[in-house]
């Protein structure tokens, strides 16, 4: 039954079923016209969109660190300069084994635990193809004996990084500075001056000194590297390299064999040495002591070191610049011109030096340094023995007023304006400033302790440098400045620091030439001018016989030179002292000993070169057998390189 | 009437292959696929060598199923079609109560010496039962026995969606109704359940769907709002897709794919990489190739003999074309992500055997031709 209605409507059935099979093969190419269009859209009208994302996607652009530009002294020596450190990393992905690895590694080089564990913990949370850092600084020898046996340990990789190093040690920390990592504050700093595109790649920056006045000279451009990578980040090849472009090099005035000379002539004491050259302000010597190495900071100090350097002596503090000293009987020359150029005394005025100075109403004696005093004094000897009791004289009739105003001409009371951050004013004493700071009027008192370069007066070894500079130069100003030229290297050929071969040879900058020099363009002030020019030649003379009179005070410091120099001694007190008490340096604290003073310059007649020396504490003696030698042996090294090269000239020119 | 023709004449003209039971066009163009999936797949592996050649065994395997399955009158799968039905729904049951969990799905049994997918047999199983349900009356089938073999279908699809396993009970669903439709099922009806089924959508959203289906819904809906997510697979198969352009990036030089963007580039997403490789124009190409297939499995069904035969082979070959449009659809964007693969190009496993079974059944169904008297 069933058999016969399907046989007898099978021609029916099998029209239905052709109809209803057409119509899903009619719905078979709607639905593919449906993926067509929907591929279409995506391949055709949005290929450009789907393009950029796909490129976005495999392409990154890593940023490049330039080098640091390099710092040379006056005559090319190499003071900061990017010296490969080395790390050891491995790349799990390419070690069989790593604890068989590390054993074997260790039976090479000290592994600590605690690096193996560090490792052991960072290798849990890296990619396995990214290098993880086992050791961060490896020693030479450790470097070599790795390299050796290389072939023993696939995966284990050697990677050299440039760092700041500055070879000279504490001998340039204070001019220079140093680098250090980029912290937190730095970086919003950089934000904020519209540079943090440029520190992308960039790990150190300038912190202190030099180095981080002239940053963006020393920094350099970005560079960029196009990369393809996968979905995990990992670099597949480099698409285009668009070299970074390094820092500008720089050269100083700086001579590094006359900071060795300072460092040596200061040893065992605390103090500070500058020269000057007074033709361009160009800064010849800059050495505060204790000193300490900049090397420390450029790999982040520890802890330890950094208390060490925190202890009594202070080695943190650049004395050039923030040491504030009372300037006491180096003054003396300024005062002495201030006296002359507002008439208050003449060359041939003579006061009676009793061995005191007593103000009319009486009540107290300023002592002069000599019990029995002086007797009859003029300008010339006042500044040649060094008499207070004439500048006690000298600054009560000058008045305050007179004093603070020509002071400041020369300087005092004011940054110099030399090129790094660390500058104190120290203090230039004045009504309106003792007014400002304590709310007293000023006294006469005062005014008769200024006259000696104590009381509220203090100043910076540089500011005294640069106001000696002024006087030889007889008013005419030059800014103090390390900078002498700067210059792009000719092989600015960009070595990534990613790349860096083992054995590049460090001192590779030696070789290159500079090409693009441009000199420092001096900063010059409006000139002070004096009522009467002979009064510069006056008190230049005075100074000049300081030193070389047998009764001026520097006499000892220069006997015997080969130059001709002058100069002026001082000795700060530390402490006032009550009326009639002796000082006797071996009864009262170190601390309260009394400060070594000495300003010079040579030579005399064209001078090259000024010389503040500041010594504090000294246990014997005064400015002049204290601080004195420390000017000459400068001086001596000066001139005795500066007769070798004009030897060695006159023998090329032959 | 030509029926009787037909046979006298085939009888006579039978060819080698015809005598094996194998239908060359068919084939033809599967070897064709087959060998373009390979090449895909090479370049999607990573160019491993080794992926490719297991591949290739497996597509022998596949073929070897294929083969025998073609030597299978289908009159036994008239007489055998329930009682394995039967059988295979216990076995679904069996795989709720005890199954060995993969992938956060429970689809296999263990049988101890080997692991089982019962699902993957309810794909040919399905068909046959409701093509011999309704083949037993009349055609066009009358509503009690429509709603009968909705019933039929409905059971397994709901055991499947329950391990949970949405792709298969999807393609399962659709072989059974597929036969329903074409067994002549009335226009009215078809609206009504049309109704049902968006009356049963938020039921099924609601009690049904586990929440990594939903969210592979809601990520569909809106991919771009987790790009680095769940969002991040359409993306990229968007990405590989759009940048192929007209013409592509040429083989092995799909950067998506090559690079690791993509998500399962050789399974699943395989269509994104060929795509990004050889772009519309080797779409297109791809397509006309799965045009064939339908076209010539669709012929099948024109020819076949009886009922059901007719609905068998249709039912097979529409559900061969869901899974291309539901493995495009869904690496181009307009689907959500249901685990389907690319049919013969996507790398592996189970699905493809089961594939190349149906293949088996429908050059069993063209070869295998009774004389009627």
């Amino acid at each position: 039954m069933v058999k016969r209605v399907s046989i007898k409507n099978h021609s029916a059935e099998a029209n239905l079923f052709a109809r209803r099979a057409f119509l899903t093969f009619v719905g078979v190419l709607v639905m593919l016209l449906i993926l067509i269009n929907n591929v279409y859209e995506l391949e055709v009208n949005s290929y450009e969109k789907y393009q950029t994302r796909s490129n976005k996607n495999r392409i990154k652009v890593l940023p490049v660190a330039p080098n640091r530009g390099l710092i040379y002294d006056r005559n090319g020596v190499l003071l900061a300069k990017n010296k490969p450190f080395y790390s050891l990393s491995i790349i799990p992905e390419q070690v069989k084994n790593i604890n068989e690895t590390l054993d074997k590694l260790s039976s090479i080089i000290d592994i600590s635990d605690e690096q193996r564990a560090n490792f052991v913990k960072n290798s849990k949370r890296t990619r396995r193809f990214k290098p993880i850092e086992l050791i961060s600084r490896l020693n030479d020898e450790e470097v070599a004996r790795i390299s050796v046996s290389q072939h023993l340990f696939p995966g284990v990789l050697i990677d050299a990084r440039l760092k700041r190093y500055y070879p000279f040690g504490d001998l340039t920390t204070h001019s220079l500075g140093y680098v250090g990592r980029i912290n937190r504050k730095d970086l919003i700093k950089l934000d904020q001056q519209g540079k943090a595109d440029d520190y992308k790649a960039t790990k150190d920056i300038g912190k202190l000194g030099l180095e981080r006045y002239y940053e963006d000279t020393l920094h350099g451009t970005i560079g960029h590297q196009e990369v393809e990578v996968n979905n995990q980040g990992r670099i597949l090849r480099t698409l285009s390299y668009n070299p970074p472009i390094p820092g500008t090099d720089i050269s100083l005035t700086l001579d590094i064999e006359l900071q060795m000379i300072a460092k040596r002539a200061l040893a065992g004491k605390r103090g500070a040495v500058v020269a000057i050259d007074p033709r361009d302000g160009g800064i010849l010597a800059f050495y505060s002591n204790p000193s300490y190495d900049g090397n420390l900071f450029v790999h982040g100090i520890s802890s330890k070191n950094y208390k060490a350097l925190q202890n009594r002596n202070r080695p943190l503090v650049n004395r050039v610049t923030k040491g504030t000293y009372p300037p006491a009987s180096t003054i003396k020359p300024f005062l002495g011109l201030a006296g002359l150029d507002n008439h208050t005394v003449t060359t041939s005025s003579k006061l009676w030096d009793p061995g005191f100075f007593m103000l009319k109403d009486g009540k107290r004696k300023y002592r002069d340094h000599l019990k029995w005093g002086h007797g009859w004094v003029t300008l010339e000897e006042a500044v040649m023995r060094s008499c207070n009791t004439y500048f006690y004289d000298l600054a009560y009739r000058l008045g305050i007023d007179k004093i603070s105003e020509t002071m400041a001409k020369f300087g005092f009371g004011e940054s110099t304006g030399i090129d790094i951050y660390e500058e104190s004013s120290a203090i230039l004493p004045s009504r309106g400033w003792k007014r400002a700071r304590y709310n007293q009027p000023w006294y006469h008192g005062d005014t008769v302790n200024i006259g000696i370069g104590q009381g509220f007066w203090t100043v910076t070894p540089l500011q005294l440098a640069q106001a000696t500079s002024i006087l030889v130069n007889k008013g005419n100003i030059f800014e103090p400045h390390f900078l002498a030229a700067t210059h792009e290297p000719i092989f600015s050929e960009v070595v990534n620091p990613e790349n860096i071969e083992l054995d590049s040879t460090e001192d590779a900058a030696f070789l290159s030439i500079e090409k693009n020099i441009v000199p420092y363009t001096v900063n010059e002030k409006p000139p002070i001018e004096l009522s009467n020019d002979n009064n510069w030649d006056i008190i230049l003379e005075a100074m000049h016989k300081t030193v070389s009179k047998p009764s001026g005070t520097g006499f000892g410091a220069f006997k015997g030179t080969s130059y001709d120099a002058a100069g002026k001694s001082g000795t700060g007190e530390v402490v006032g002292r009550a009326q009639d008490t002796d000082y006797d340096a071996t009864k009262i604290s170190e601390s309260n000993r009394d400060n070594a003073m000495f300003i010079a310059f040579a030579p005399f007649d064209a001078p090259e070169i000024v010389i503040a020396v500041a010594i504090e504490n000294v246990a014997v003696g005064g400015g002049g057998s204290n601080a004195g030698p420390v000017a000459r042996q400068i001086m001596d090294q000066y001139f005795a390189s500066r007769k070798l090269s004009q030897t060695n000239n006159v023998t090329a020119k032959d | 009437m030509n029926v009787r023709y037909a046979g006298k004449d085939e009888a006579k003209k039978k060819t080698l292959l015809e005598r094996i039971h194998i239908d060359w066009p068919l084939l033809v163009v599967l070897l064709t696929l087959m060998t373009l999936g390979l090449f895909v797949i090479y370049s999607a592996g990573g160019q491993d060598t080794a992926l490719v050649i297991r591949q290739i065994i497996r597509l022998g395997i596949g073929l070897g199923v294929m083969f025998v399955v073609a030597q299978i009158p289908p009159i036994v799968y008239q007489r055998w079609a329930v009682v394995v039905f039967i059988l295979g729904i216990l076995m679904l049951v069996a795989v709720l109560l005890f199954g060995h969990v993969g992938k956060g799905a429970q689809r296999w049994l263990d049988l101890g010496f080997m692991k089982f997918q019962p699902s993957e047999i309810m794909k040919l199983v399905v068909p046959m039962t409701i093509a011999w349900f309704i083949s037993q009356y009349e055609i066009p089938a009358k509503t009690k026995h429509i709603i009968g073999a909705f019933i039929l279908v409905m059971i397994p699809t709901l055991l499947i969606s329950k391990q949970p396993d949405l792709g298969t009970s999807l393609l399962i669903a659709s072989s059974g109704i597929f036969v329903i439709f074409l067994a002549g099922a009335s226009w009215r009806l078809i609206g009504i359940s049309l109704g049902l089924i968006s009356a049963f959508l938020p039921i099924l959203w609601t009690f049904l769907m586990k929440d990594y289906q939903k969210q592979r819904v809601l990520t569909f809906l809106n991919p771009e709002e987790d790009p680095l997510g769940t969002g991040y697979h359409i993306i990229q198969s968007k990405i590989a897709i759009g940048s192929g352009g007209l013409t592509g990036k040429g083989w092995l030089q799909g950067t998506q794919s090559q690079l690791e963007f993509l998500p399962e580039p050789h399974t699943d997403f395989i269509f994104s990489v060929f795509s990004e490789e050889f772009g519309l124009f080797g779409v297109l190409g791809l397509l006309f190739i799965y045009l064939l297939i339908v076209m010539r499995g669709l012929w099948i069904a024109y020819c076949a003999q009886d009922a059901f035969t007719k609905l068998l082979a249709g039912s097979l070959t529409l559900t061969f074309f869901v899974y291309v449009f539901v493995n495009i659809g869904m690496v181009s964007g307009i689907l959500p992500v249901v685990g389907v693969p690319l049919p013969l190009v996507s790398y592996g496993g189970t699905s493809m055997v089961t594939l190349m079974a149906s293949f088996g059944v429908l050059m069993g169904i063209s070869t295998h031709r009774r004389l009627i008297s």
